[in-house]
Parts: C-alpha cells; sequence; structure tokens
C-alpha cells in the first residue's frame, strides 16, 4: 500500500502546486494555442510542398516537441525542491525513493495530456484532420514519450544538482532536437545533408511514427519503429532517473 | 578529500547530544551520513537499533530529521504539509490528519493551518519543520542548525520546544550547531567536531573547561579609577590584566560564584565602573584551545 499512498501523495503535491500558481495554469494552456494560431500561417504558406494540410503535420510535431524539451524541464522544479531542504525530507521518509518520482512524473503526465488535448482540439478546430484510433495511439506515444523525459530530466537535475549547468544541457539537448528532428516542419523538405544528420535522431523517428499515427497509418513501419525508439527511450531513463533518486545524496 | 574522518560515538536513548563545530567541521555530513542521505564511503553504523547500509528504510522510519534548509515547501499549507508527511510515513489519511492536527496545537500552528509555508515567518516556519519531523512518533530526532536564521525571541522559543521535546516525549535528540550556547542551553552531552575529527566528548560543563577560562571584562568609569581595579583584579586572578582605554581584560576561571566575590571587593574600595562582563571563549577561541590540546 504504502508505495501506492506515496504515489498518490506526492501527484497530488505537484498538482496543488500547478493549481496555486494561476499564471502557470494560463500561460501553459495558452501557450499550445499560440503556437497554432502564429506558426500554423506561416506553415501554411509551403502547404503545397508538403502535400498536406499544415495543421495536420503541425500538432504532432508539437506535441513531441512539448514531451521532450517541456518535460526535460522539469527537472528545474526537483532542483528548487532540493535547494530548499524539501526533497531531503521526502528522502528522509521511508516511501520509496521511486514511488516520489512516479508520483512526481504521473503529475507531468496528466498536465502534458491536459496541454495535448487542448492542443488536439484547437488543431481541428483549425482544419487539422486526424484518423481517431491513429490519433489515440499517437497521443499514448506522446504521454509515455513525456513520462520518460521528465524521469530523464528529474536524473540529470539530481546528477547536476547545479540549475545553471542543468539549463546549459537541456538547451544543449533541446536545440537539435527542435531543429533536426522536424517538430516544425518535416525533414522532407530539407537538403538531402540535412536529412542524414536528422536521420541520426531517435526523436525524427518519433515524429515521423506519431505523424503517422495521426494520420491513420497504424500498422506502417514508421510507426513501428517510432514506438520501439519510445519504449527504448523510456527504458533507458526510468532506469537512469530511478536510480538518481535512489541513489544517497552524494 | 575527506569530510568527515574516523567519527565515532554513542547516543543513549532519552539524551540532548550537540553535535558541535565551526562551518565546514564535518556536521551536516555526519548528519545526513545517520540520516541514510548521504553513503559512508566506510565504517558503519546503527541508529535506533537499525544498521546504516542494511536496513535504510527502517532506520527512516523511526528517525526525524529537519535540515538546515527546512523540509516545508513554499507552496503548502501548513495542514497540507503535515498531513502530506504523516502519509509519506505510512499514517492513514484520518490518521494523518488526526496527528497533524495534535502537532499544529501543539506547536501553535492551528490557526497557521491554512497559510501557505512562504508566508510564515522564521520562527514560525521552523516550528513547522519540526512538527513535521514528528508526524510519525519518532525515537530519535536529528536537528541540523534548527536556529540558524532565526531571531533571538524564535531562537529562544525554538530552545523551549526542544527541550520540551525530550522532557514530554523522551525524545532522543541529536542537533548540530555552531553557537556555544545554544550547546550549552539545551545538550545534555556535546561533541565537537573540527576538520571532520570529533575532538572532544562531554558534558557542557566538561567541553568549556577544555576551551579555556572566561574573560572579566571591567570598564572602568574614569581614568582614576583604573590603578584601583588594575590592583583589586590583579588579588582575584592568577592572569595579568590587559588594559585598553578605560577596559581591563582578565582571563578568570573561576566563573560567576567568584564573579560576585571581585564585585564586592570593587564596591568595597568604592571604585566606580562603567560595566562588568563575564565573556565565555568565543567559538574561534575554543577550536584554537581545543585543537591545539589534541595537536599535543
Amino acid at each position: 500500500m504504502s508505495a501506492v499512498r506515496s504515489t498518490v501523495v506526492m501527484f497530488r503535491r505537484q498538482l496543488r502546486s500547478t493549481l496555486r500558481t494561476r499564471m502557470y495554469v494560463a500561460v501553459g494552456l495558452a501557450q499550445p494555442v499560440l503556437y497554432l494560431a502564429l506558426f500554423g500561417p506561416l506553415l501554411g504558406a509551403f502547404a503545397d510542398q508538403l502535400g498536406a494540410n499544415p495543421y495536420t503535420l503541425l500538432v504532432p510535431g508539437l506535441l513531441v516537441q512539448q514531451a521532450v524539451i517541456g518535460s526535460l524541464f522539469v527537472g528545474f522544479g526537483l532542483l528548487r525542491d532540493l535547494q530548499a531542504g524539501v526533497l531531503d525530507a521526502q528522502r528522509v521518509t521511508p516511501a520509496r525513493r521511486w514511488a516520489l518520482l512516479s508520483g512526481r512524473t504521473l503529475y507531468n503526465v496528466l498536465d502534458a495530456a491536459v496541454q495535448g488535448l487542448i492542443l488536439v482540439a484547437v488543431g481541428f478546430a483549425f482544419g487539422m484532420s486526424a484518423d481517431v484510433i491513429g490519433g489515440v495511439v499517437g497521443f499514448l506515444m506522446v504521454l509515455l514519450l513525456t513520462a520518460a523525459f521528465c524521469a530523464a530530466g528529474y536524473g540529470l537535475a539530481l546528477t547536476l544538482k547545479n540549475q545553471q549547468t542543468f539549463g546549459v544541457l537541456v538547451n544543449a539537448v533541446s536545440l537539435p532536437v527542435l531543429l533536426l528532428s522536424g517538430v516544425l516542419i518535416p525533414m522532407s523538405v530539407a537538403p538531402g545533408w540535412l536529412q542524414t544528420i536528422s536521420s541520426i535522431l531517435p526523436t525524427t523517428h518519433i515524429v515521423t511514427g506519431v505523424r503517422a499515427a495521426f494520420a491513420g497509418d497504424i500498422a506502417s513501419s514508421a510507426v513501428f519503429v517510432g514506438l520501439l525508439w519510445t519504449v527504448g527511450i523510456a527504458v533507458v531513463a526510468f532506469s537512469y532517473g530511478g536510480r538518481a533518486f535512489t541513489r544517497a545524496n552524494q | 578529500m575527506v569530510a568527515v574522518d574516523d567519527v565515532s560515538f554513542e547516543v543513549a536513548a532519552g539524551e540532548i547530544v550537540g553535535l558541535l563545530g565551526p562551518n565546514g567541521a564535518g556536521k551536516t555530513t555526519t548528519m545526513q551520513m545517520l540520516t541514510t542521505l548521504t553513503r559512508p564511503t566506510s565504517g558503519r553504523a546503527q541508529v535506533a537499533g537499525y544498521d546504516l547500509a542494511t536496513q535504510a528504510r527502517q532506520v527512516r522510519g523511526a528517525i526525524g530529521y529537519v535540515s538546515q534548509r527546512g523540509s516545508a515547501s513554499d507552496d503548502a499549507t501548513v495542514g497540507e504539509e503535515l498531513v502530506d508527511y504523516g502519509m509519506l510515513h505510512g499514517l492513514s489519511p484520518t490518521d494523518a490528519l488526526a496527528r497533524a492536527r495534535t502537532l499544529a496545537e501543539r506547536y501553535q500552528l492551528d490557526d497557521l493551518w491554512d497559510r501557505v509555508a512562504g508566508t510564515l515567518s522564521g520562527g514560525q516556519r521552523r516550528r513547522l519543520d519540526i512538527a513535521m519531523s514528528l508526524v510519525h512518533n519518532p525515537r530519535l530526532v536529528f536537528l541540523d542548525e534548527p536556529t540558524v536564521g532565526l531571531d533571538p525571541a524564535s531562537r529562544a522559543g525554538l530552545w523551549a520546544h526542544v527541550r520540551e521535546l525530550r522532557d514530554t516525549s523522551g525524545l532522543t535528540v541529536l542537533l548540530s550547531t555552531h553557537y556555544l550556547d545554544e550547546a550549552d542551553a539545551l545538550c545534555d552531552r556535546l561533541l565537537v567536531i573540527s576538520g571532520g575529527r570529533l575532538i572532544a566528548d562531554g558534558p557542557p560543563a566538561q567541553i568549556k573547561r577544555m576551551m579555556g577560562p572566561d574573560t572579566l571584562i571591567v570598564t572602568a568609569a574614569s581614568e582614576a579609577e583604573l590603578p584601583g581595579l588594575l590592583t583589586v583584579l590583579k588579588q582575584a586572578t592568577d592572569a595579568p590584566p590587559e588594559v585598553s582605554g578605560l577596559e581591563v581584560r582578565v582571563r578568570f576561571a573561576g566563573g560567576t560564584g567568584a564573579l560576585a566575590a571581585v564585585l564586592a571587593k570593587i564596591d568595597a574600595a568604592s571604585l566606580a565602573t562603567e560595566s562588568v562582563e563575564l565573556r565565555p571563549p568565543s567559538l574561534d577561541e575554543a577550536f584554537l584551545a581545543l585543537t591545539s590540546k589534541e595537536a599535543a
């Protein structure tokens, strides 16, 4: 029981903290809408080249971007707790340390799900077309990816223990993901050499997989490869984050 | 780099033991090792009867801990923090709430139940930290520099709470501090740590004797009084007095009892003084005294 109870307590603490920060809630909900409203029309200029409705491409890309970059940044909150002594106080309770991690991560997944659903809903309003079952599969992939990158973000924060270093490293990871994975603009329109570099990144395959799922090609190899990468990253990230939480301070 | 080197001690149930040392002495590292937050590279320890290396969860279930940075989250209310920590310690929601209410009343937090911790004063917040560390009725509580940053009134209030912990609950308390007066006022026994090593272990009175005598500082009302004051002080102590302006300083081992006799002599000689102060050795002086004894 106690591990489940600890997970629930940690989940509830995170949720409460967010709900108290009304500004965060407002910005968090407005951000996806702004992306679609301001970036979508820009992408619309290339609609012929892309061969699809820009919002059908943009929404899955933004979901992956949020799952990778937004999730890594959760480490900042953990570092604040570490510096304020809150994390030590929690780690001196008999609560399973992985439960302290899973409670936080579950909350982050809920947060991502709410923002993602708003993004999808607004995407539909802007003219996105998507297969229902494929969309659900793609959305679940994104949530698994969110959980994985949150665990990685927490693990990295506990390893580095320094907000500045953590920020630099997360930005260093985020920039190539943003520019080279085709999150905002599909890499099919990029020059050959850029496509070659892009194909090395796992996130490229995940973005392609989520887009294929939203398009209804659930049985395609793109979805399978994307899912494989997502599960692989999740296994590594959970194990790394869990170990970082379990390990002693120094 | 070695933070704590070959430190060995035992604490009996119901004792308040002070870990005394300057910044960087190894107090916090010792606390963190004993509370399972830092893994020792070598050695062994038993905390509340459990082996630190192999029974860390049982240790955590038997102890309470207040770190010098605090425990409460800025954006949680007093009530939420107490209930949450009760549940993290395995209490059911109902039991956690009942226990939280009891502790809130004991630590005068009941009127602050719905206030978020970020809006509490330093003293209120410290009381919350201590209450949070007690939600599961621990047998042993670790307080890491509990009065750092508190004003004198809050500090005195916290001392009363620490004494009450032992007197009413029979708790064992290990507290670290770099204030000599705090250690003296609160602790049954002091462990003096310097450079990661334990350099003295004993009751406060014994440790203070090892640290050298107090300094008696008498400020004369005028220069005319100085010769008479020097004569009285030379008769009262073995050490030579030092004069600086109207101030006379002399090493004084007699304590407050002998001080009364000195004051009577000053009075009998009709010498006018501005002030008389008996100052204990500063922590710097004390550590110099102890470490030089250790080196010898």
